[in-house]
């Protein structure tokens, strides 16, 4: 390999961003794949802000005490010691984020100001107001136009990934995409690619994600043999604004700023909630929770909302519903620190939120789960080797992962601030080990056969052809649609096993009806219902994946929740009181604290389980009581 | 469901949306009905379009093609022209609006198909003002310069700028042809300029706006502080980059005299 070699980058959020930033200022040359322009990639929805133990308010944080947090939160499915190379780096990544000008709140004495999220009780999250995922992607931005302006990167900005060029070996030495505006075709030769394509969001219709999170990406590299990992792990968010065309989030930081979950105690309760007074509010998860409040891990939170409103029949007016309320908190501080959020709920929703409380209700958010990639361990430090080709590689050689596409940092929850800090972490560490793979190869991608290229090309352009003669009675939008109400309803908070079997039945019918689409637009140019209609497909796939995923699974565990498989309550406060309990705990733990990973074959997806290595922490059952 | 719910159902809201097959093409308008549910914003209605995309003649036509992503107001895809007005089509709530609805694509950027512009003039506005921080490396070099909350919550507003092109579009100084960037590149480079790091090459960015298609072709017609979804303070900005500029022709003038007194030597 020459020593600037040309990689390609598929997707512009922070993962991407990262990884590119990482190839070019090693001196490689980066195409940058986007269905966007960049800055308005997902990662510009994140709000609360980015995780890291600085401990800069006298509470003796550590990385160690954010590894398990980290670790506990996702019920130890999370691959460890990518989780411990995360978290010792995240002080860097913060101070790397701050010099890139990143408008941080700051304290009094002008340094980074930091607050409280779910599932710690450190004070670690630092946060650029309400909207810190916009602040942290427009640094990455920035700093990947000075090197576009350099000639270092090339932008591709409204083209698709559809899936990789393979040689004879099986390894990836390049992409084919399309571009969405002229429909051109191309393949794009590289020594390796990395998918930061973000999550599956829209496999579940409404959701807090962007429209553009179809998790198409994802979905092909499975067809193509990458594994897919931990597909059934959900998070559904505890608070977001439901909408008719999506669920607009309302941020941890929202709680994490005082923001308490109320419901009124008496069931079908009329009076507005400013009448209702305190001893008539039923504070569910602060009694129930007294040591973390509100700020349990989202999962937790999520499962409590749910009850309170479906079994209870506590939600406002009967539905489901319950009060998000800051109005005790000055509107000055509130401004100060989640004015964007504040901002989002007034706007959609027509109310003030600092002066009447809020209503929100659980919404899905963010996959666990993703491509399966692996990472070389440092034994001495029980992290991942820096420059070691293997991290953040599939098990296709060539192909990486990074970001909520991959499946390694956060197990069986997230915890709130983790993703961003996940995101540029994979990156950084996914960069460095792209140009080691190409170093290490004897030939590089550009050195082979042109017949590669041109049968990987040939294979869309035929594919396309078909596609756009589709015009039976089916409207993919509508599949889509149906799709996800199904998700939604089936593969989220709570899970059954006779509901998940119809569900993986009704996706397969959805997929002989996805035969019979009807492409709607036969334009030659920006003809999206026609590369919609390609995505489908994908999403059927990844939808496949989940579900079966998740009828597979029987336990609970973080945040996917089986009440027939749930072990009963202990019956002490602590659990490792209750050594019978314990008893049931390790066997259950034994045989399912493994990551589940998804094969694709013409029958459908073949799932196994691959044991988890746990050398950083080892599991214990999880309480926040 | 109760019954003023219900009743609800069976009305329908009226779009009137132009269609253009591809760049520079003729265009003209359809017009669609779809229902009308609670809190429906104009995104969620060419959604429903998408489903079933039907003209109120009862055409079958392909599904308007158009920008967005977040649908909360901080990507910038969906900036469009509704009854007349630029604004984000998802934060566009339909019982906010008089109908028909008329959906247009912005005037100022080339159209790409139906309601989808080319914004690629934003991004390349940015490399002209160099809007970054010319950061040493992202290896571990601790902590930022130290910043007051008071410059934080300045530069933070002005960061939000999502790149939509509404400031553009409504400004009567911007057309199709020339080469002016508007008010949101003339923003970033306040915003850099403000920065510890960034103030070390502030005088490369205030000069990148001087010459054509610069800060000079502002007619202060102040449209684009009032379209602005994310309410940046954008004339205050233009104001100090102004002040910045003529700071900067008034030092050129200066040293060229200083200069030419240095060369011309005696005798």
């Amino acid at each position: 390999m020459a020593a600037a070699a040309r990689f390609t980058v598929v997707g512009g959020g922070l993962a991407g961003l990262m990884t590119t930033i990482k190839l070019a200022e090693a001196g490689h040359h980066v195409d940058v794949l986007s269905i966007v322009p960049v800055k308005r990639s997902h990662s510009v929805c994140a709000q609360g802000g980015i995780n890291g133990a600085v401990n800069t308010k006298g509470e003796g944080d550590h990385p160690d005490i954010h590894v398990k947090d980290t670790l506990r939160g996702g019920d130890f499915l999370a691959e460890q010691t990518s989780v411990k190379g995360m978290c010792y780096a995240a002080p860097g990544i913060i101070y790397m984020l701050d010099r890139m000008g990143v408008t941080f709140n700051r304290t009094s004495e002008g340094l980074l100001d930091f607050r409280r999220f779910g599932g710690t009780l450190h004070h670690r999250t630092a946060f650029a107001g309400a909207t810190t995922g916009q602040q942290l992607l427009y640094a990455l931005d920035e700093q990947v136009r000075r090197y576009e302006s350099e000639g270092k990167v090339t932008k591709y900005e409204f083209w698709e990934w559809l899936g990789t060029v393979k040689d004879e070996s099986g390894r990836c030495i390049g992409s084919v995409a399309v571009d969405l505006r002229t429909m051109e075709i191309r393949t794009f030769p590289a020594e390796a690619v990395c998918l930061a394509t973000g999550g599956p969001g829209i496999v579940f219709g409404r959701s807090t994600n962007s429209i553009i999170n179809t998790g198409t990406a994802a979905g092909r590299a499975y067809l193509e043999g990458a594994i897919y990992a931990n597909g059934e792990f959900i998070q559904v968010h505890p608070t977001s604004i439901p909408g008719e065309d999506k669920l607009r989030l309302m941020s941890e930081s929202v709680r994490g700023e005082g923001g308490r979950v109320w419901v009124p105690r008496k069931k079908g309760d009329t009076r507005s909630p400013r009448d209702i007074p305190e001893s008539e509010r039923f504070y569910f998860l602060e009694e129930k929770y007294p040591k973390y409040k509100n700020l349990v891990p989202r999962d937790v939170a999520t499962r409590e909302i749910f009850t309170v409103c479906r079994e209870m029949g506590l939600g406002i007016g009967g539905k489901d519903g319950v009060y998000l309320d800051v109005t005790h908190i000055p509107a000055a501080t509130l401004d100060a620190k989640i004015k964007g959020v504040m901002e989002i709920y007034e706007k959609f929703v027509g109310d003030d939120p600092r002066h009447t409380p809020m209503i929100i209700f659980p919404g899905m958010h963010y996959s666990m789960g993703g491509l399966y990639v692996n990472f070389e361990a440092d034994p001495r430090t029980l992290t991942p080797v820096d420059g070691s080709p293997k991290n953040q590689s599939t098990n296709i050689p060539g192909l990486y992962a990074a970001g909520e596409a991959d499946y390694a940092f956060h197990g069986g929850n997230r915890l709130g601030a983790n993703s961003l800090l996940s995101c540029i972490y994979s990156g950084m560490i996914g960069g460095p080990a792209m140009a080691a793979y190409a170093k290490n190869n004897a030939t590089s991608a550009e050195a082979k056969s042109d017949r590669y290229f041109n049968d990987a090309k040939k294979y869309w352009d035929d594919r396309f052809a078909t596609l756009k003669k589709m015009a039976g009675s089916e409207n993919p939008y509508q599949i889509s649609k149906e799709l996800g109400e199904l998700m939604t309803e089936n593969c989220t908070v709570v899970r059954y096993n006779d509901r998940l079997k119809k569900t993986v039945e009704k996706i397969r019918e959805m997929k002989v009806r996805w035969k019979s689409c009807n492409v709607l637009d036969t334009g030659n140019l920006a003809n999206r219902s026609l590369s919609f209609t390609n995505q489908l497909w994908n999403m059927l796939e990844l939808g496949e994946v989940i579900a079966t995923s998740a009828l597979m699974r029987d336990e609970s565990r973080g945040a996917h929740y089986k009440p027939e498989f749930s072990l009963p309550e202990p019956k002490s406060k602590d659990p490792r009181e209750d050594p019978q309990w314990m008893e049931l705990w390790k066997k259950r733990h034994e045989k399912w604290a493994k990551t589940t990973i998804a094969k694709h074959s013409e029958e459908g997806p073949k799932i196994s389980y691959e044991d988890i290595s746990t050398p950083v922490l080892e599991p214990e059952p999880r309480w926040y009581a | 469901m109760d019954t003023a719910q219900a009743g609800a159902t069976s009305k329908t809201v009226t779009f009137r949306i132009w269609r253009q097959d591809g760049p520079g093409g003729e265009g003209h308008y359809d017009e669609f009905r779809v229902p009308y549910g609670k809190g429906s914003n104009v995104v969620s209605c060419l959604m429903e379009i998408q489903r079933n995309p039907v003209t109120v003649q009862g055409q079958k036509v392909a599904p308007v093609v158009w920008d967005a992503a977040c649908l909360e107001e901080v990507c910038g895809s969906c900036a469009i022209n509704i009854n007349g007005r630029v604004r984000m089509a998802c934060s566009a709530l339909i019982d906010k609006l008089e109908q028909p609805i008329t959906l247009e694509p912005m005037k100022k950027f080339p159209v790409v198909r139906d309601l989808t512009v080319d914004r690629q003039r934003m991004f390349e506005s940015l490399k002209r003002v160099k809007g970054w921080i010319p950061v040493d490396g992202t290896h571990n070099l601790g902590p930022g310069p130290r910043q007051s909350p008071k410059d934080q919550a300045t530069m933070y507003v002005l960061s939000t700028c999502i790149s939509c092109g509404s400031c553009l579009e409504a400004c009567p100084q911007v057309t199709l042809d020339n080469t002016f960037v508007g008010a949101a590149p003339i923003s970033q480079a306040r915003l850099f300029n403000m920065h510890p790091t960034g103030k070390l090459n502030a005088e490369e960015r205030t000069r990148s706006l001087m010459g054509p298609g610069g800060i000079q072709d502002c007619g202060k017609a102040q449209n684009c502080v009032k379209v602005c979804p994310k309410e940046i303070p954008l004339v205050t900005s233009i104001a100090v980059m102004n002040r910045e500029v003529s700071k900067l022709v008034i030092k050129d003038i200066f040293f060229q005299e200083e200069e030419s007194k240095h060369t011309a030597g005696p005798g």
